[in-house]
C-alpha cells in the first residue's frame, strides 16, 4: 500500500540521470542528528515496586482528605423529596439556612435519553426560525404535522412536556395556607433562553405569531399560552427550555422553581409545616414511572450527593494501602533484582 | 510474432504502432485518478466495510448519526491514502518529464543530418547517434561506431550493477562501411522478437534489399539506460521504444508483503468483529426485550416510526441491530491501519538514516524495499546465508597454486595478507604487536624474506595514508571494480618466479635461435602455458586508472574472430605463420585510438597524454624490482615496465581479476584485450599477441571456459580451459599417454583437497593442441551452431562441449575469498539471539566446512554430522542413522550427572518455545538445539528433500546447530527454505548476494541482499539490501527488537483504545432502553480516534525504544523477546480487552454515580466521560511508554489541547447546528463546574490503578529480559559495560538453560545402550568443558582449530555411503592465520 518512498527513483527502475562526467560525488552519509540517529534525550522511567512507590502514597494522601472534604460539603446539603403519589399533606421543614432553595420534579424510569426522542425536535424551529415554524424538521416526524399544520414545537420531546403544577403553602400555625412564593425564571441555562430558544419575533403579540400552527397533540394549551409573561412564554418559556434539555438517565430531575432568599436574617423556608398542592397531569403509569418533588439547598459542587467523597476516600485509601503493598514487595524482591540478577 | 520496423522512405512512418519512447510510469492521470485510486483502495476490505457502515447510515431506520459526518472517517482514510498515492505519483510523473526531456540526436531525414530531440520524441526505427558518456534513450542495434574495431563499450551498472565494460558490436553487415553510416543508405528491414524482459537475449534478422540475412545477437543490441563509454560515436537504429525496452519491461514495483505481526493482528481485528456482533446482537435482544416489556402501553418516550407506524419489539430489535454497527463501529480500529502504515514509514526513515549501516567504503547505505515488513526482522528464527559474497567479501585473493604438479606455497604472500588481516583488526584493539609492512612495499620488496619491523608512529602514519588511499580507491571504484591493494599486489613465490624467468629465457633465446619451442622441458612450458592461461583465459578488460574508461590500447592490424570458413583458411595459410612475431614487434607503438583515426578526439587524447607523463614523472624508478629480478630487463618493453603497474583489470568475476593480478606479479602481464586478440607481456619475450579465436563463456552448467587462440610463438591451435576442479579432472586425457601426465593429475588433486581444506576456493587450468583439422572439423559445426537462429544457446553449449576433451592438466590455483569485516562476531551474535544460521552454498563441501569454521558457525567442539548419499535409499538410512544417534547421544546424556555440567555450560536453547501449541504435530514438540553440526551436500539435499524424507532431515536438522548445505543449485535453495519455513512454521530470512541467491530471497519471509560486487539482482529481489553482512546484526537485533515492539503495543494499544471507548457507549445501553443513544456527542465519536488520540500513539510508535541499541547489541538475548513474539500474545489481545472493559466501567459509573439523580442533561454528562476516556487513554499510552522524548510531552500536550480547542471552539460556534446533541456551551459550562475537575482528577486514577500496580509487581517480581536490559541502560555507562563485558549475564528466568530435554518422533530410550555407544565411537570425543575465557585460553582456541577434522573424519566415514576421496583427506595443520586471527578477537570480546 504504502508504496515506495525514499528509493522510489530506484525501485521504479528509473534511470539515475547524471549528466556526462557523472557528477559530483555526493556522500549519502547520513546525518548524525541526535533525531536521526534515535539518541534523543529522554526520560526513562522503569516501573518497578521502588519508583512506583512514591505516586501511591502521594496519590492516597491527596485523595482522602479531598474526599473527606467532600463528603462533609455533600452532607451538609439539605434536601427534602416527597413522592407524588401520596398526596398526604403536611410535611415537615428541614431547612434552617438563608439560601434559596430549590424546587425540583423527578421522574424515574422515564427515557429522555432514548435515541429516537432524543433526536425528534427541530432547533430551528426553536430557535425562532418562521421557515422551520411552518415546515419542521423531518426529525420530528411523526409530530411534525398535526391535522396538516405544523405543530410547534415539534417533535416528540416537547410533545411529552412534563405539565403538572406544584404549588407550595406553609401551614401557619393559625390555619391558614400561605403560598410559598417561587420563581419560575432563572432556571435555564442562561445561553438556552437567551440563545438558542426564541421566539420568531420579538412581537409580544405570540399568538399572531403563531398563526397556522398547532400545539402538540399531549398539550392542554398552545405554546403561546404558558405563561403570562412575555419573557417567559412561546419558545422561550423556562419551563419548556428545561424540559427540552435532555436528561442522561432515565432517573433525574428537573428544576421547577427556586424558592429565593428573602433576606439574610430569615430562612428561606420557615420552620414548620407545608402543604404540596400538585395539578396532576401528567401520565407515568404507562410507564411504570415514578413523580417526585424535590425541595434542594446546593452547593459549590451541585446538589447532594455523597459519591464522589467517598469515591476519593476509597480511591485514595487503596492507594494507600497498595503502596504499603508495594513497599513490602521492594523491600523483600527489589534488591534481589537491581544487582544480583544482572551481576550474576 | 515478430516485430518488423520497415523504413519507407516518405509516407507515414510504418513503424507508428510501435511504442514510442515516451515513458510513464504513473498509475494516473488527471481525470483518472479519483475513480482509479478509490477502485484501488477498495481492494481493501477494511475500506469496503467502513464505506458499508458510512452508508447505512443514510438508511433513516437505523442511521445513527448525521450521515454526513458519519462519513468524515472513512473519507479521511480515503483521502490520506489518495493524497499519499498522489504524491508518489506526482514524484513519478516528475523523474518521467525529466527523462522523457533528456536530448539525443535524432536523424532527421528532412535536414539530413542529426537533430538534437527529446527522448520522448524518438520513435522505433529513427537512426540515433551517441556519444560518448551518454545514456542510450532506447533499445538499439548499434548500426556503426568510431572504433576501428566497431565495438562500443556500454556500462550496464544502471542494469544489473556490473560496473565493467561490456562490449558490444556493429552489426556485421556493417562491419565494413566506413567511418560515417549514412542512414539515408540503409535500406533494410529488420525482423526480431517481441519486446520481452530478458536482458540476455536479444535475436533477430536483418534483411537486407539484396535480400542477405544476417542474424541479431544480443552483441548487437544496446540496451536502454546503458552508458556509452570509450566509444567516441556510435550509430544505432532504435528497436524497442519506451516501455518496451528491457530495462523497462524488467521494472516491476515493489513488493508487497504481509507480515507475521500484521497476520496476527488481522486474527485479532477478526475477534474485534466477533466482540463487536456480540454486543451488538446483546444490545438488539435487550432493546426487544425493553420493549417488549411496554406491551401494547407505548411510553411517551418510545417514538413511533416518522410514518406513525408502530414498530414490533423484533423489528426494532432488527433495526437497532443495524444500528448499534454503526454506533460501535470505532472497535474496528479503522484509523490503526493507516498509522501502521505511518509508523512503518518513519521506521524505514530511522533505518535508513542509521549512521551505523552506512557503508563509507561504498558510499551506501541499507535500503528498505518493502516498506511493510519492518518489524518481521525483530521475529526471525532462520537465517539462511549464502557463502559467496555475503559472507566472504567476494574479493579474491590469489594465495597459492601448483603447477605440473609441484606446489608454490606462497608464504610471502600469505604474510602480507596477514598484515592486512592485522590491520583491520588493531582498529578495534589498541595493543600493538610490531609493526606492519607498508603496502606499498610490500609490493617491491617481496624479496627480501624478513619483515621489516617499524615503529609505532610510522604505523600511525600509514594507516592514516592507507584511510586516504581507501578513500581514493573508493572513489575510483565507482568505476572500476575489484580495485583493493590486497587483491592487486601479489607477492610472488621467489621458486615460481625463478623458474618463470628462466623459462621465458630459455624461450627468448630459442626464439631468438628459431629453434621450435617443442624442445623446452614440459614442465617449463606447462608453467608458462599456466600463465599465459591465467592471463588469457578470461573476459578481463584493462584500462587505465586514471581514465577510468579510457582504455589503452594498442593497434594492430584489424582482424576479426573467425567467422567462415573461407576466413579460416585464409588466415590459416602457412605464409602467416611469423604473424605472431611481427605484431609482436610493432606493439610498441602506444596510441590512442582516436588520434589515430584522425576524427575529433579533443575530449579525452590530450588529458591522456598528459595524465601519462605525470605519472612518469611521479613514480620513483623501481630500482628495487630491477634489482631483485635475476635477468635484466627487456629491450622493448621499458615504457610499459613504468605503466604496467597503473594498469587497471576489469572482470566480470572476481576471481578472474585475482588471476590476472597474479599472473601479472609473475610479469605476465595481461596488457591488451580486443575481440580478436589479448596481448601478453611476458619477461624477455616482450608483448606477445595471442589471436583469439573463440571465446566459449562460462556458464554454470559446464562450469568452466575456454579460450581458443592461436598461440603466437608455436603457432598452434590452442584451447585453454579455466573450471571447477571437479568438472576439468573429469576432463583430462586419460592418462595412459604418460606416467608423468598420470602423476601430474595425482598431485595436482592432492594439493587441491588442501586447499580446499583450507577454505580456498580452487580452479584448475588445462590446455589443448589442435590440430588444423581437428579445429577446422569443430568450427565448421560452431559457425553452424553460431549462426543458428533456433536453440542456438544449446548448439553452442554443444559445441564447447565438443572441444573441451582429452585436456592436458597444467595445474591449479587456489584463491581465498575473504571474509567479510565482523562476520564471525555477527553470526556468533546472532546465534546467541537464538537464530538459527544455514548456510546454502554451491561451493564444496571442503571449501564450505572451512569458511564454516572461519566465521564461527561450526565450532571446532562440536560434532559435525556429515551426509554424504548417493541414492534416496542411502540417504535415507543416513538420516535414520543420525536421528538415531542425536536421540542415544543426547537423551541418555540428559539423565546422567556429568551431562548437566555439559548442558548447562552449552546451554541448548529452546527454540520453538511453545510458539504454536495449536497444531498438534509431532514437528511442534519443543525442540531442543544440540551442539552439532550438519553438513550435507548437493546431491544427498536433492534425497533429503523428496516428500518422503523430508520429514525426517528436518528432524535432523532442526536438532543441529548449524547447517551448511554445499553444492546445493539456486533451487535446491529455495526449496531448503520453503521446507524450513513451511513445515517448521517459523519465520525465516534469506540473505545473499548473488542471482543465484535470487529464488531464496524470494521464498524467504525477509529476503535481504547484499549490494556487493555481484551485480544488483539479488538486490532488486530483496526486502532490504545491507552493503555489508555484518549490519545484519543491527538491523535484525535493534531495529528489528524496535520496530517488532513498537508495532506490537501499538496494536494492542489500539485495540484497547477502541474498546475502551466503544465500551462505554455499550454501558450506556443499560441506561437507556439499549436505544443505540450514545451520551457521547457524534463528533466526538468520530473524531477520537482521528485526531484527539492519534497522535501520541504515533510518536510512541515511531520513537519509543524498550533497551537502548547498545545493550541490544551486547545481549543478543534480549532478541528471543521477539521470536517468542513476547510483545503480542493472544491472550495479550484478551488482557488488554479485559482491562479496556475495566477502565471503561470506571470511566462510565464514576460520572454516572456523581451525576446520579440529577438535572444534568445528557451531553453535559457526555462530554465530561468524554474526556475522562481521553485522558486514561492517553495516561494508559504513558504507562506503556519507555522513553518519553520531548516529543511525546508535546503529542500528549497538544492532543489535550487540541481536545480542548475543537470542544470550546465547536460547542461555541452555532446554537442550532449538530442536531441531535446539540451541545451549545456545554463545555464552557462543564469547565466551571469544579465537579468536572474533581471527576477528572479521581477516574483516570482509579481506572489505571491495576494496571500500574501491575506493571510496578511485575517490573520487580518477574522482570522480563527486556526489563532487566532496561535496568542496565539505566546503570551509569561505566558500570553497564563491566556488567556486560561479563557477558554472562543472566536476563531473567526465561533464558537461564531449562533441563534439556530432545524429544524426536520416535523416543527411544534403548539408544543409550552400550551397543549403540560403540557403533559410534566418535562420541568419544566428550566436548571439553569450557571455562570463562582467559588470555591463557586462547591459544588452545587456536589449536583446537585442528580438532574438529577428527570428528568431521570419524563422521564421515560414519555416515558416508559413498567413500569419496575426500572425506578422507587430512586437515590441513596449520590453521590458517586468518582463522586465528578471528578466533582471537571474537574470543576477546566475549
Amino acid at each position: 500500500m504504502m508504496a515506495s518512498s525514499y528509493n522510489a527513483k530506484d525501485e521504479d527502475g528509473h534511470i539515475t540521470v547524471s549528466g556526462p562526467g557523472g557528477g559530483t560525488l555526493r556522500s549519502k552519509k547520513p546525518e548524525n542528528t541526535a533525531f536521526k540517529q534515535q539518541r534523543l534525550p529522554a526520560w526513562q522511567p522503569i516501573l518497578t515496586a521502588g519508583t512506583v512507590l512514591p505516586a501511591f502514597f502521594i496519590i492516597g494522601l491527596i485523595f482522602i482528605p479531598i474526599g473527606i472534604g467532600l463528603y462533609v460539603t455533600s452532607n451538609n446539603i439539605k434536601e427534602f423529596e416527597v413522592t407524588l403519589y401520596d398526596m398526604s399533606g403536611p410535611h415537615q421543614n428541614p431547612f434552617r439556612n438563608c439560601n434559596n432553595v430549590f424546587m425540583y420534579y423527578g421522574l424515574s424510569n422515564f427515557y429522555q435519553n432514548h435515541r429516537r426522542y432524543v433526536k425528534s425536535r427541530d432547533d430551528s424551529q426553536l430557535n425562532g426560525d418562521l421557515e422551520s415554524l411552518m415546515k419542521p424538521s423531518k426529525e420530528c416526524e411523526p409530530y411534525a404535522y398535526h391535522e396538516n399544520k405544523p405543530i410547534a414545537p415539534c417533535g416528540a420531546i416537547a410533545n411529552s412536556m412534563f405539565n403538572d403544577t406544584l404549588e407550595l403553602f406553609y401551614n401557619d400555625p393559625n390555619g391558614t395556607k400561605i403560598q410559598i412564593p417561587m420563581t419560575a425564571t432563572g432556571i435555564a441555562w442562561w445561553t438556552d433562553k437567551h440563545v438558542k430558544f426564541r421566539n420568531p419575533t420579538d412581537n409580544a403579540n405570540l399568538t399572531a405569531v403563531f398563526q397556522g400552527t398547532t400545539k402538540p397533540v399531549n398539550w392542554r394549551r398552545p405554546v403561546y399560552e404558558l405563561d403570562t409573561d412575555p419573557q417567559n412564554n412561546g419558545f422561550i418559556n423556562e419551563d419548556f427550555i428545561v424540559w427540552m434539555r435532555t436528561a442522561a438517565l432515565p432517573t433525574f430531575r428537573k428544576l421547577y422553581r427556586i424558592i429565593p432568599k428573602k433576606n439574610s436574617m430569615v430562612p428561606t423556608l420557615l420552620r414548620g409545616n407545608y402543604t404540596l398542592e400538585v395539578v396532576y397531569n401528567y401520565p407515568v403509569r404507562s410507564f411504570e414511572g415514578r413523580k417526585r418533588m424535590i425541595l434542594s439547598t446546593i452547593s459549590w459542587m451541585g446538589g447532594k450527593n455523597p459519591f464522589l467523597g467517598i469515591a476519593y476516600i476509597t480511591v485514595g485509601s487503596v492507594c494507600f494501602f497498595l503502596g504499603v503493598v508495594l513497599l513490602i514487595i521492594h523491600h523483600k524482591y527489589g534488591n534481589r533484582n537491581n544487582s544480583a540478577d544482572i551481576a550474576n | 510474432d515478430t516485430k518488423n520496423p520497415r523504413l519507407d522512405r516518405g509516407g507515414e512512418n510504418p513503424n507508428r504502432h510501435y511504442a514510442n519512447n515516451k515513458i510513464k510510469t504513473t498509475k494516473y492521470t488527471v481525470l483518472s485518478f479519483l475513480p482509479k485510486n478509490l477502485f484501488e483502495q477498495f481492494h481493501r476490505f477494511a475500506n469496503v466495510y467502513f464505506v458499508f457502515i458510512a452508508l447505512l447510515n443514510f438508511v433513516p431506520v437505523v442511521n445513527a448519526f448525521q450521515p454526513e459526518l458519519a462519513l468524515a472517517p472513512v473519507v479521511f482514510i480515503l483521502s490520506v491514502t489518495a493524497i499519499k498515492d498522489l504524491w508518489e505519483d506526482y514524484r513519478r510523473h516528475r523523474s518521467d518529464k525529466e527523462i522523457n526531456h533528456m536530448d539525443c540526436l535524432v536523424y532527421s531525414r528532412v535536414e539530413r543530418r542529426y537533430v538534437e530531440k527529446y527522448w520522448k520524441e524518438v520513435r522505433v526505427g529513427d537512426f540515433i547517434r551517441l556519444r560518448c558518456n551518454e545514456i542510450l534513450p532506447a533499445d538499439v542495434l548499434l548500426l556503426s561506431s568510431s572504433d576501428p574495431d566497431r565495438l562500443c563499450h556500454i556500462e550496464t551498472a544502471t542494469l544489473d550493477g556490473e560496473t565493467n565494460l561490456k562490449q558490444r558490436q556493429v552489426v556485421r553487415s556493417f562491419f565494413d562501411l566506413d567511418c560515417d553510416f549514412d542512414p539515408l543508405k540503409y535500406n533494410s528491414v529488420i525482423e526480431c522478437e517481441k519486446p520481452n524482459n530478458d536482458l540476455n537475449r536479444f535475436r533477430g534478422y536483418i534483411i537486407h534489399r539484396s535480400g542477405r540475412r544476417d542474424a541479431l545477437y544480443k552483441e548487437n543490441l544496446l540496451l536502454r539506460g546503458c552508458t556509452i563509454r570509450n566509444t567516441e560515436e556510435a550509430v544505432g537504429i532504435v528497436i524497442y521504444a519506451g516501455h518496451e525496452t528491457k530495462a523497462m519491461l524488467n521494472n516491476n514495483g515493489p513488493r508487497y508483503k504481509r507480515s507475521k505481526l500484521e497476520r496476527q493482528m488481522n486474527v485479532d481485528v477478526f475477534w474485534c468483529v466477533i466482540i463487536l456482533l456480540v454486543m451488538c446482537l446483546f444490545a438488539a435482544v435487550g432493546h426487544g426485550l425493553w420493549m417488549f416489556q411496554y406491551g401494547d402501553k407505548r411510553p411517551v418516550f418510545d417514538v413511533l416510526s416518522p410514518e406513525g407506524t408502530d414498530l414490533s419489539p423484533i423489528m426494532s430489535a432488527i433495526y437497532l441491530f443495524l444500528t448499534m454497527i454503526i454506533v460501535f463501529q470505532v472497535l474496528i480500529p479503522i484509523s490503526l491501519f493507516v498509522s501502521i502504515e505511518i509508523v512503518k514509514i518513519c521506521q524505514v526513515y530511522f533505518i535508513h538514516q542509521d549512521m551505523d549501516l552506512y557503508d563509507e567504503e561504498t558510499d551506501s547505505h541499507l535500503q528498505c524495499r518493502a516498506l511493510n515488513i519492518t518489524e518481521d526482522l525483530g521475529q526471525m528464527q532462520y537465517i539462511f546465508s549464502d557463502k559467496t559474497g555475503t559472507l566472504t567479501e567476494n574479493k579474491m585473493v590469489f594465495r597459492r597454486c601448483t603447477v605440473a604438479g609441484v606446489e608454490y606455497s606462497h608464504d610471502a604472500n600469505a604474510r602480507r595478507l596477514a598484515m592486512y588481516q592485522e590491520m583491520d583488526s588493531e582498529e578495534e584493539e589498541c595493543t600493538s604487536h610490531g609493526g606492519t609492512l607498508p603496502r606499498r612495499d610490500s609490493v617491491t620488496s617481496h624479496q627480501s624474506a624478513p619483515v621489516v619491523l617499524r615503529s609505532q608512529s610510522t604505523k600511525s602514519h600509514r594507516r592514516t595514508g592507507s584511510r586516504a588511499e581507501a578513500k581514493r580507491a573508493s572513489i575510483l571504484s565507482k568505476h572500476t571494480a575489484f580495485s583493493s591493494p590486497m587483491e592487486k599486489d601479489i607477492t610472488p613465490d621467489p621458486q615460481l618466479l625463478d623458474k618463470v624467468n628462466e623459462c621465458s629465457s630459455q624461450m627468448d633465446f630459442m626464439r631468438f635461435h628459431s629453434q621450435p619451442m617443442s624442445q623446452l622441458p614440459s614442465d617449463l612450458s606447462d608453467i608458462i602455458d599456466f600463465f599465459i592461461a591465467l592471463t588469457i583465459c578470461n573476459t578481463v578488460v584493462v584500462s587505465s586508472p586514471n581514465q577510468p574508461r579510457q582504455k589503452v590500447r594498442m593497434r594492430f592490424e584489424l582482424k576479426s574472430p573467425v567467422k567462415t570458413i573461407e576466413d579460416f583458411i585464409k588466415r590459416f595459410t602457412p605464409s602467416r605463420l611469423t604473424s605472431g612475431s611481427n605484431s609482436s614487434s610493432s606493439s610498441s607503438l602506444i596510441t590512442n585510438r582516436s588520434s589515430n583515426k584522425g576524427c575529433s578526439s579533443m575530449l579525452s587524447s590530450p588529458s591522456a597524454e598528459s595524465t601519462l607523463t605525470k605519472l612518469d614523472e611521479e613514480r620513483p624508478p623501481r630500482g628495487l624490482d630491477h634489482a631483485f629480478s635475476p635477468v635484466p630487463p627487456c629491450y622493448d618493453g621499458k615504457a610499459w615496465d613504468k605503466e604496467e603497474g597503473e594498469l587497471r583489470y576489469e572482470a566480470e568475476s572476481p576471481d578472474e581479476a585475482a588471476l590476472v593480478y597474479a599472473a601479472r606479479a609473475y610479469k605476465c602481464s595481461l596488457v591488451g584485450r580486443l575481440p580478436d586478440q589479448v596481448t601478453v607481456e611476458l619477461p624477455h619475450l616482450g608483448k606477445l599477441s595471442f589471436e583469439l579465436l573463440h571465446t566459449l563463456g562460462f556458464d554454470s552448467t559446464r562450469k568452466r571456459m575456454s579460450v581458443v587462440v592461436r598461440h603466437p610463438l608455436t603457432d598452434q591451435i590452442t584451447v585453454y580451459t579455466k573450471g571447477a576442479d571437479s568438472v576439468i579432472m573429469d576432463l583430462i586425457k586419460p592418462p595412459n599417454t604418460g606416467k608423468r601426465q598420470k602423476k601430474i593429475v595425482y598431485r595436482t588433486q592432492n594439493y587441491l583437497n588442501l586447499y580446499a581444506a583450507d577454505g580456498l576456493r580452487t580452479l584448475c587450468i588445462a590446455k589443448k593442441i589442435l590440430s588444423k583439422d581437428e579445429y577446422a572439423c569443430w568450427l565448421q559445426r560452431h559457425l553452424e551452431a553460431e549462426t543458428a537462429i533456433q536453440g542456438r544457446e544449446e548448439l553452442l553449449f554443444e559445441s564447447a562441449l565438443r572441444l573441451e576433451t582429452n585436456l592436458q592438466l597444467l595445474g591449479a590455483t587456489g584463491i581465498e575469498d575473504r571474509l567479510q569485516d565482523g562476520v564471525p562476531e555477527t553470526i556468533a551474535s546472532l546465534r546467541k539471539a537464538g537464530l538459527q544460521i544455514w548456510v546454502l552454498t554451491g561451493d564444496k563441501q571442503e571449501t564450505a566446512v572451512n569458511i564454516a569454521y572461519a566465521c564461527k558457525l561450526l565450532d571446532p567442539e562440536e560434532e559435525i554430522l556429515t551426509l554424504n548419499a548417493d541414492s534416496q535409499e542411502a540417504c535415507a538410512l543416513l538420516l535414520e542413522e543420525s536421528l538415531h544417534y542425536i536421540q542415544a547421544k543426547f537423551l541418555c546424556s540428559s539423565t546422567d550427572q556429568a551431562a548437566k555440567a555439559f548442558h548447562t555450560n552449552f546451554a541448548p536453547f529452546e527454540i520453538y518455545p511453545s510458539s504454536s501449541p495449536s497444531s498438534s504435530s509431532s514437528h511442534t514438540v519443543p525442540f531442543m538445539v544440540h551442539r552439532l553440526g550438519l553438513v550435507i551436500d548437493g546431491r544427498t539435499l536433492a534425497y533429503a528433500l523428496d516428500k518422503s524424507l523430508e520429514d525426517k532431515f528436518l528432524a535432523v536438522a532442526r536438532s543441529c546447530r548449524s547447517v551448511l548445505c554445499c553444492r546445493s543449485t539456486p533451487l535446491q535453495k529455495s526449496m531448503v527454505v520453503k521446507l524450513v519455513r513451511n513445515k517448521l512454521k517459523v519465520m525465516t530470512l534469506a540473505i545473499g548476494d548473488g542471482a543465484n541467491d535470487v529464488s531464496m530471497i524470494q521464498v524467504a519471509d525477509v529476503g535481504v541482499g547484499i549490494s556487493g560486487q555481484e551485480g544488483m539482482q539479488a538486490v532488486m529481489a530483496s526486502d532490504f539490501a545491507l552493503p555489508r553482512f555484518r549490519y545484519l546484526q543491527k538491523l535484525l537485533l535493534v531495529h528489528g527488537h524496535w520496530c517488532y515492539s513498537r508495532l506490537a503495543n501499538m496494536i494492542l494499544y489500539f485495540f484497547y483504545k477502541n474498546a475502551m471507548f466503544v465500551a462505554l457507549i455499550f454501558w450506556y445501553q443499560f441506561y437507556c432502553g439499549f436505544s443505540g443513544s450514545a451520551m457521547i456527542d457524534q463528533w466526538y465519536l468520530i473524531f477520537f480516534n482521528l485526531m484527539f488520540s492519534a497522535f501520541p500513539q504515533l510518536i510512541t510508535g515511531t520513537l519509543d525504544k524498550d533497551v537502548s541499541a547498545e545493550t541490544l547489541q551486547q545481549l543478543p538475548h534480549l532478541y528471543v523477546n521477539g521470536q517468542n513474539s513476547e510483545e503480542y500474545k493472544p491472550y495479550m489481545f484478551w488482557m488488554n480487552m479485559i482491562d479496556a472493559f475495566y477502565q471503561s466501567l470506571v470511566c462510565f459509573f464514576i460520572p454516572y454515580f456523581a451525576y446520579a439523580d440529577s438535572d444534568v442533561d445528557l451531553f453535559t454528562w457526555g462530554t465530561p466521560i468524554t474526556t475522562l476516556a481521553l485522558f486514561t487513554i492517553l495516561l494508559h499510552l504513558g504507562i506503556e511508554t519507555k522513553t518519553w522524548t520531548w516529543m511525546n510531552w508535546l503529542s500528549i500536550t497538544f492532543s489535550i489541547a487540541l481536545f480542548f480547542t475543537v470542544a470550546l471552539c465547536y460547542n461555541a460556534s452555532c446554537p442550532t447546528c449538530y442536531s441531535p446533541s446539540n451541545p451549545y456551551w456545554t463545555m464552557q459550562r462543564l469547565l466551571q463546574d469544579p465537579l468536572f475537575y474533581l471527576l477528572c482528577a479521581i477516574t483516570p486514577v482509579a481506572a489505571l490503578l491495576p494496571r500500574y500496580f501491575y506493571r510496578a509487581c511485575q517490573g520487580t517480581l518477574f522482570p522480563s529480559p527486556v526489563q532487566v536490559g532496561r535496568q542496565l541502560d539505566k546503570l551509569p555507562t561505566e558500570i553497564r559495560r563491566n556488567i556486560l563485558s561479563l557477558s554472562r549475564v543472566k536476563v531473567g528466568s526465561p533464558l537461564s538453560p531449562k533441563p534439556p530435554f530432545l524429544s524426536l518422533a520416535k523416543p527411544s530410550p534403548k539408544g543409550c545402550n552400550k551397543k549403540d555407544q560403540r557403533s559410534f565411537p566418535s562420541s568419544n570425543t566428550p566436548p571439553a568443558k569450557k571455562g570463562p575465557v582467559s588470555q591463557a585460553d586462547e591459544e588452545k582456541g587456536q589449536r583446537s582449530q585442528v580438532q574438529p577434522s577428527d570428528s568431521v573424519r570419524s563422521h564421515s566415514d560414519l555416515y558416508t555411503l559413498v567413500a569419496t576421496e575426500i572425506d578422507t583427506l587430512p586437515y590441513t595443520k596449520d590453521a590458517p592465520t586468518t582463522l586465528g586471527g578471528a578466533t582471537a578477537s571474537f574470543n576477546q570480546s566475549l
